[in-house]
Parts: C-alpha cells; sequence; structure tokens
C-alpha cells in the first residue's frame, strides 16, 4: 500500500460519503436560482465526483509506469493486485 | 392530450425514425472483420470499440428511455425520492473504475463474452455459472419490455396509438413496424447497429434537453415559481415532497447505493463494456461517462416542470411527453419524441444481444451441445435475440403494464444477487462455489418474498421497491437487504466448507491474467473466434 494508492482509495470513496449521507443535504436552502439545495448540491457532486476520479485515473497511471519501471530494473516480481 | 394525430410531429418521428434504421442495416459494413460469423464480431462489434464510441455505446445502453420517461415521472409523482437516480449514476463510476478493468482483462485473455463465462472460468463452477446466466435473463427480459412501453407513451401522446375503440392491431401495429424494424437490423448487424445509433440517439437527446431545460423554465416563470407550485401541489395531496422527510433518507441512500451495485451486473451493460478495445478506454470512460448523469439530473427536474405546467394525466409515464407537447412548437415535439424513441431502440438492441449471449454460451453450449462450432454460437445467438425480443412484445401486448414495471422491480433485486460471484470473483478466489450458490439462493428468495409482500394504494402486491430492513427499523431498498444477506450466508458458509475441506473448482485463471492489457504479448486484440475459450 503506496500512498499514492491510499490517495486513489480516498478519490473514490469520498462519492459514497457525501452521497449515502442523505441528511447532510436534505434541506432547501440555500437555493440557486430558485433550485433547493438538495438538487442543485447533488448536481454539483457529479462534477466533484468526476475530477475525484480523473484524478485517481492519473494517479494510478502514474503509479503504473513507476512500477513497470521498477519491475524492469530489478526482475519482475510477480504481478500485484490491478 | 390534443384530440387526433400530430401531423408536424409524427412526420418528424418517422424521418429520424427512417434515418436510423438505414442506418442499423448499413452498420453491418462499419470497422467490418475478416471474421464475421464469430460470436465476437456480431455480439461484440469485434471488441474493437474505442474511447467515444464506448461512450456514446453505454450512454445509450445505460440511459434508457424508459429512464428518460420514468425518472422525471417518479419526480412528478413522488418528489424528492424520484432524484435518487442522481446520486446512484454518480456512485456507479468510482465503482466500475474499480472492478471493470480487471473484467476486461480476464475476458479478453481467455475469451470470454459474458460474465457467466468469467464465473464458470474462475470458480470451475457450471451449476453457479448457469445460475448467473438465468438470472441476467430474467432480469433483462422486463427491461426490454419496458422500452418497448416508452415507445408507447410517445406514440399515445402523438396519437396513433388510437382510442379505447379501435381494433387492437391498427392500435399496436406501429409498435409492431419499430419492432420488427429493430429486430431485422440486430440480426443483420449486430452490436454494431446500436453503436452506430447512439451517435444519433445521443446528439437529439442532448438537444432537446438542453432546449427543454432552458425554454421550459421561461415559460413558466422560473424555477421559484416551478418548485413553489410544486410544493403547493405535494402539501395539497399529501404524497411526495420537495426534499425528503426524516424517514425516507435510509430509502434514499440505500436505493441510490443498491442500484449503483446492481447497474453493471447487467449483462448489456457488461457487453457494452467487453467490446471496447482495451482496459484504458473503460478508465477514461469513467472520466467522461458522469455527462450522462449531469444529463439525468436536469431531466428529473423536468417533473416538477410538468407539475407547474398543470400537467395531469392518469398514467404518470406520460407526464413528460405531454408536457413536451403542451410546451414546444409541434416540430420540436417531433424531435423530443423521436430522442425517447431512438432513445429506446438502443438499449433493446443491447439487452437482446446480451440475453442472447448468455443463453448461447451458458445454456446452450455448456448443457446442450458443448462442441458447437463459432458459427453455430453465433446462428443460435442471433435467433434468440429474436426470441427474446418477441418475448418482450407478447408480454407488453398481452399484458398489463404494471406488469412489466413490477418484473423490471424484480429484475433489479435479482441481478444484485449475482455481485458477490462475479465482483468478489474478480479480487478473490476465498468464496466457495457452493457458499455463493447459497447465498444467491438466498438473495434471490428473500428479495422477490419482500417486494411481493409490498402493499401500495394501487396494487396489493409489488407496490414498490422499499420495506423494512430487519433488525434495525428503517425503511431500505430490498434489494440491498437481499444482498446483505447473500453476502452473509456466503461468508459463513464459505469458512464452514473450507473447514470441512469440501472440494473447490478449478480455477483456469492466474492472477496476472486480471491485468493484463491490449498490447501485452499474450493479449491478442483481435480474439480468434469466439471458441478462443474452448479448451474447457
Amino acid at each position: 500500500m503506496t500512498p499514492v494508492r491510499v490517495v486513489i482509495g480516498l478519490c473514490l470513496v469520498a462519492p459514497f460519503v457525501a452521497m449515502l449521507w442523505v441528511g447532510s443535504y436534505a434541506t432547501t436552502d440555500p437555493t440557486f436560482i430558485g433550485i433547493p439545495f438538495f438538487y442543485w448540491y447533488q448536481m454539483v457532486w457529479v462534477l466533484i465526483s468526476t475530477a475525484l476520479t480523473m484524478i485517481a485515473y492519473r494517479l494510478w497511471q502514474r503509479d503504473q509506469r513507476a512500477r513497470a519501471s521498477r519491475e524492469n530494473g530489478t526482475a519482475a516480481k510477480g504481478g500485484a493486485a490491478r | 392530450m390534443k384530440d387526433g394525430v400530430n401531423g408536424i410531429a409524427l412526420g418528424v418521428f418517422i424521418f429520424f425514425f427512417v434515418l436510423v434504421t438505414v442506418m442499423g442495416f448499413l452498420a453491418a459494413r462499419w470497422r467490418k472483420a475478416e471474421n464475421e460469423h464469430s460470436l465476437d464480431e456480431w455480439g461484440l462489434g469485434g471488441r474493437s470499440f474505442g474511447t467515444w464510441i464506448t461512450w456514446f455505446l453505454l450512454g445509450g445502453d445505460l440511459y434508457t428511455a424508459y429512464t428518460f420517461v420514468a425518472v422525471p415521472a417518479a419526480i412528478y409523482a413522488t418528489g424528492a425520492a424520484g432524484f435518487f437516480a442522481v446520486p446512484y449514476t454518480i456512485l456507479v463510476y468510482p465503482l466500475i473504475f474499480t472492478f471493470l478493468p480487471r473484467l476486461w482483462s480476464v475476458s479478453h485473455r481467455h475469451g470470454y463474452v459474458t460474465t457467466s463465462d468469467f464465473v464458470r472460468g474462475r470458480f470451475g463452477s457450471k451449476g453457479l455459472s448457469l445460475a448467473v446466466a438465468l438470472t441476467g435473463i430474467l432480469a433483462t427480459m422486463p427491461y426490454i419490455a419496458l422500452q418497448l412501453v416508452g415507445i408507447q407513451a410517445v406514440l399515445d401522446v402523438m396519437g396513433v396509438g388510437g382510442g379505447e375503440n379501435t381494433n387492437w392491431f391498427v392500435k399496436d401495429l406501429p409498435l409492431l413496424i419499430a419492432f420488427g424494424v429493430l429486430a431485422a437490423y440486430t440480426y443483420s448487424s449486430g452490436l454494431r447497429a446500436p453503436a452506430l445509433i447512439a451517435f444519433v440517439k445521443d446528439a437529439l437527446i442532448y438537444i432537446v434537453i438542453a432546449v427543454a431545460i432552458i425554454y421550459i423554465p421561461i415559460k413558466l416563470g422560473g424555477f421559484d415559481d416551478i418548485f413553489a407550485k410544486a410544493g403547493e401541489k405535494f402539501t395539497k395531496t399529501g404524497a411526495g415532497s420537495v426534499t425528503p422527510p426524516e424517514g425516507a433518507r435510509w430509502t434514499y441512500a440505500t436505493l441510490a447505493l443498491g442500484s449503483a451495485l446492481a447497474l453493471f451486473m447487467y449483462p448489456h451493460s457488461i457487453t457494452a463494456t467487453l467490446s471496447s478495445r482495451s482496459r484504458e478506454v473503460i478508465r477514461r470512460n469513467t472520466t467522461i461517462l458522469p455527462l450522462y448523469s449531469l444529463m439525468l439530473g436536469l431531466l428529473a427536474l423536468l417533473g416538477f416542470m410538468a407539475i407547474a405546467g398543470g400537467i395531469t394525466v392518469s398514467n404518470g409515464q406520460l407526464a413528460i411527453p405531454q408536457l413536451f407537447e403542451n410546451m414546444f412548437p409541434d416540430w420540436f415535439t417531433g424531435v423530443a419524441f423521436a430522442a425517447i424513441g431512438i432513445g429506446a431502440l438502443v438499449p433493446a438492441a443491447i439487452m437482446s444481444i446480451a440475453a442472447a449471449n448468455l443463453f448461447t454460451r451458458n445454456i446452450y453450449k455448456d448443457f446442450i451441445k458443448p462442441d458447437a462450432t463459432a458459427e453455430q454460437e453465433t446462428r443460435v445467438s442471433k435467433l434468440v435475440s429474436l426470441l427474446v425480443k418477441v418475448g418482450a412484445l407478447v408480454f407488453v401486448l398481452t399484458m398489463d403494464k404494471t406488469v412489466a414495471i413490477n418484473f423490471q422491480l424484480l429484475g433489479g433485486i435479482w441481478i444484485l444477487q449475482t455481485f458477490p460471484a462475479l465482483v468478489g470473483g474478480l479480487f478473490t478466489r476465498w468464496f466457495h462455489r457452493w457458499a455463493l450458490l447459497a447465498g444467491w439462493a438466498v438473495g434471490m428468495v428473500y428479495g422477490t418474498v419482500a417486494a411481493y409482500g409490498v402493499a401500495s394504494p394501487t396494487q396489493k402486491h409489488f407496490g414498490g421497491s422499499a420495506a423494512e430492513i430487519p433488525g434495525i427499523g428503517e425503511t431500505g431498498y430490498i434489494g440491498m437487504t437481499a444482498f446483505v444477506l447473500n453476502v452473509l450466508v456466503t461468508v459463513i458458509l464459505t469458512v464452514v466448507l473450507r473447514a470441512f475441506k469440501a472440494p473447490d473448482g478449478v480455477d483456469e485463471t492466474r492472477p496476472e491474467d486480471y491485468t493484463k492489457d491490449a498490447g501485452d504479448p499474450d493479449v491478442q486484440v483481435e480474439l480468434p473466434p469466439a471458441t478462443a475459450g474452448s479448451a474447457h
């Protein structure tokens, strides 16, 4: 478990915490152009979770490249997760 | 509803319908490979689709006409509770980011076409694989039927559905034509047809949503008025609310989570995924697919607009088509209806292909004719895809629409019960095959019985998908409760079976199979005919 993988994990878990905690956003105010908070907040989370997935994807790519170069350097040690 | 037929809207609708029909037949020649008689070619489009085609295909596949009609319809009827579709689609992407690339890799390595192929290969159990295949087919059939309900809703509002007194044949003729055409081009072009048509579908949908979300609120006096009117209606009728009340939060969260876990267990989602060129395509897609979620959120708000626009329909499914007809000029109503209609054809085609692949690979080849050649497999698959569609058509024409909706609700609960075998299997081989089978059976039985017991004001059974969760006294999604039971049974039985040293199945996969990507030495991009996995 490298620090990078921990960050990837957090990026992927965050949307679950935010969305399943319904009590944190089940209110009408503040409204945005007349749309209650409950609705626009969840729409904003579409964007946030997209950004988080994108970060996870970039970090994962970097992690893979780093691992590949390490393995070429030392002899292959058999596949790990992913 | 206006009297008679809306001529201009119908004309525009027919124009787009003819356009996609032509595209559907031409699709057979698109990116054609040499070996066209393999199931990989017909059923997975040669496994050659890149990022954008996969995006359109998955979008066309997951966000169906039924979604477009049903999500706003749910908001129209109950308010906030219907919005769970948005967190649901948000949660789907981190999930698929984690497990689908592994499924892609192992499927490419061993030539798996369906999830049951993988389960059989991983656990060496034909019984478990059969359970997964049957669940998939059972869950897909009512889903196809619902696509037809979507087309019917549009045809009804355009006035071509006929009145109560017309002869049933005249009444259903437009639907029969639409279906015949769909069946014909799926048969000849396979997965390439919906992939190509998905471009038209998505373009139309995006245009319609963009226009609707700006044009309709202006006509109705802004979102403030819309939500105020919706609030009034909910207080007056006592059903539904603008924000979820305290007691409905568990239901909201478990529905979102359960549906997210279930979505990629559906055979049609997996078919679209396996048709992609590389595992990178899948990961990249999880970062662009949420665009559809945004669209879905906007679309859901149309439900409130239907309330504010004073739409009163006895059948909630007609609320959105009716809103479009009342608000838009006739020609644009035609465009909107074409979007919904084509939005039904794309997933119906993919679903029938996926169900046919399951039947061919995991029932026909495993149990009826183990020595089937690649050509025979493809022929059987094509025929079954026709049968599946005819079955769905008969279902819709002979039974009440609520039956299709009930079965769709059950289908969601059922398909979720295949999660431990599939996703569990992708990460670990610890689960015992018999334990997985027992867990599946418990989940299926509990889910069915619990759903049967839910009453609503209009229905005695199958009145909804939420029931009290035993032990914690909250109301939650039945599928999720069944899933937890399923996992508990699987884990306990695995411990017991391992203690008694029950024989394990043969695992034909190796750990490194799960991380391969296209370009690695032993992963062929163009697989040999579907019998690549014929070693079993």
